[in-house]
């Protein structure tokens, strides 16, 4: 039987808002993985001496290289606000046989990332 | 009360004639009572007879007659006209499907992945019919009972971007019925289906969570949280067997 085969258009994902969503989110972990980077760069500066590693500091201090740390958190903030929602989908919590509310997991994540953000903040901002 | 008109743009696509698909208009009557199915309706009896398509019951149970309209895959029973009139009304087949002729898809891969999660009660052994029924608790039903829904209308697969990139995709319906057999206490396949669900060959890890299986779904089965909750077991599973093999299950 002979049948049409639709091809795919190389722009699918800007089709509708969801995808686009979708799209943003996967997206913003090429920031994460830049912000990764620099990080490691600042691991090896600092085992190189104090001398290489002010001037990263001084680099890091540019307003472009400021810049980009806020579009990474604010990519990072998105990717993780929109992925702690998702969590209901997954977790499906009984207690005494009844499911707990999605809007109690969501709540339960979002509460132990911002302890855990506190806590870390706290160790590393002494 | 003046004619009013609807303007429809139908995807035609004849496998003898046509190497290529066009849309072809349709001028219809339009009634702020009328579902997108009447109107094509409509054009079959009154207008052309040769558009080809499939329904059957009219009324969101029996899954045949999903399209995409206006970009959107929907059942055209359950769209009225009046949330696009005046707007043209733009129907095609549903995506990331072979077209076999019109609106006709072809469903030979589902058809084909479907037995592969063997989507029945699987039993290890057999009680003697004299054993009565198997019986179920309220909550023992209501585990698996919304991935019962499901009525093979295959818009979560005309939604699903991963199954139009990557055809091997076992996609959200198979799956969320395989969820629905994993989790009824009558059910022992588990190991079974796990095997086809965790495969690296069109298995739960292909889906990236786009999301939209769930939001077309018309029965509300949300086969996103099948997947999700596969994949939740599938890394528990994966934690005993591999980091605490002593733990095996």
């Amino acid at each position: 039987m002979r049948t049409y085969q639709r091809p795919l258009p190389l722009l699918w994902w800007v089709r509708t808002p969801a995808y686009l969503r979708f799209v943003i989110r996967e997206f913003t972990s090429v920031f994460i993985a830049a912000y990764l980077v620099l990080f490691l760069i600042l691991l090896v500066r600092v085992k190189a001496g104090p001398e290489p590693y002010a001037a990263y500091l001084r680099w890091l201090a540019s307003p472009a290289v400021l810049g980009f740390h806020v579009m990474a958190l604010a990519a990072a903030l998105y990717h993780t606000v929109t992925w702690l929602n998702l969590t209901p989908l997954a977790l499906v919590v009984r207690v005494r046989g009844r499911r707990v509310a999605p809007a109690a997991i969501i709540a339960v994540n979002v509460a132990a990332w911002l302890l855990i953000s506190i806590l870390v903040a706290r160790l590393i901002l002494r | 009360m003046a004619h009013l008109v609807q303007a429809m743009e139908i995807f035609r696509y004849h496998p003898e004639r046509d190497a290529e698909p066009v849309f072809q208009r349709y001028d219809v009557p339009y009634r702020d009572d009328w579902v997108v199915l009447d109107a094509i309706n409509y054009i079959k009896d009154h207008v052309d007879g040769t558009l080809a398509y499939r329904w059957s019951c009219r009324m969101g149970v029996c899954g045949s007659c999903g399209m995409m309209i206006n970009g959107a895959p929907r059942l055209s029973c359950a769209t009225f006209l009046k949330e696009f009139y005046p707007r043209p009304i733009r129907v095609e087949p549903l995506a990331n499907f072979p077209v076999q002729r019109d609106l006709v898809i072809a469903l030979d891969d589902f058809i084909a992945k479907l037995p592969r999660i063997a989507p029945w009660i699987v039993r290890e052994n057999e009680p003697p019919l004299a054993a009565g029924e198997f019986r179920q608790t309220p909550e023992q039903l209501d585990r698996y009972k919304q991935f019962s829904m499901c009525i093979n209308c295959m818009l979560c697969y005309a939604a699903c971007p991963v199954y139009g990139l990557r055809p091997v995709f076992l996609g959200p319906a198979t799956i969320a019925l395989a969820q629905r057999y994993n989790l009824d206490s009558r059910d022992q396949g588990q190991a079974g289906r796990e095997a086809v669900l965790t495969s690296d060959d069109g298995g739960i890890w292909d889906c990236t969570l786009v999301g939209e299986c769930t939001t077309v779904c018309p029965a509300h089965v949300d086969p996103a949280a099948a997947i999700q909750q596969a994949k939740l077991r599938g890394a528990l599973r994966w934690v005993q067997n591999v980091l605490l093999p002593w733990g095996r299950a």
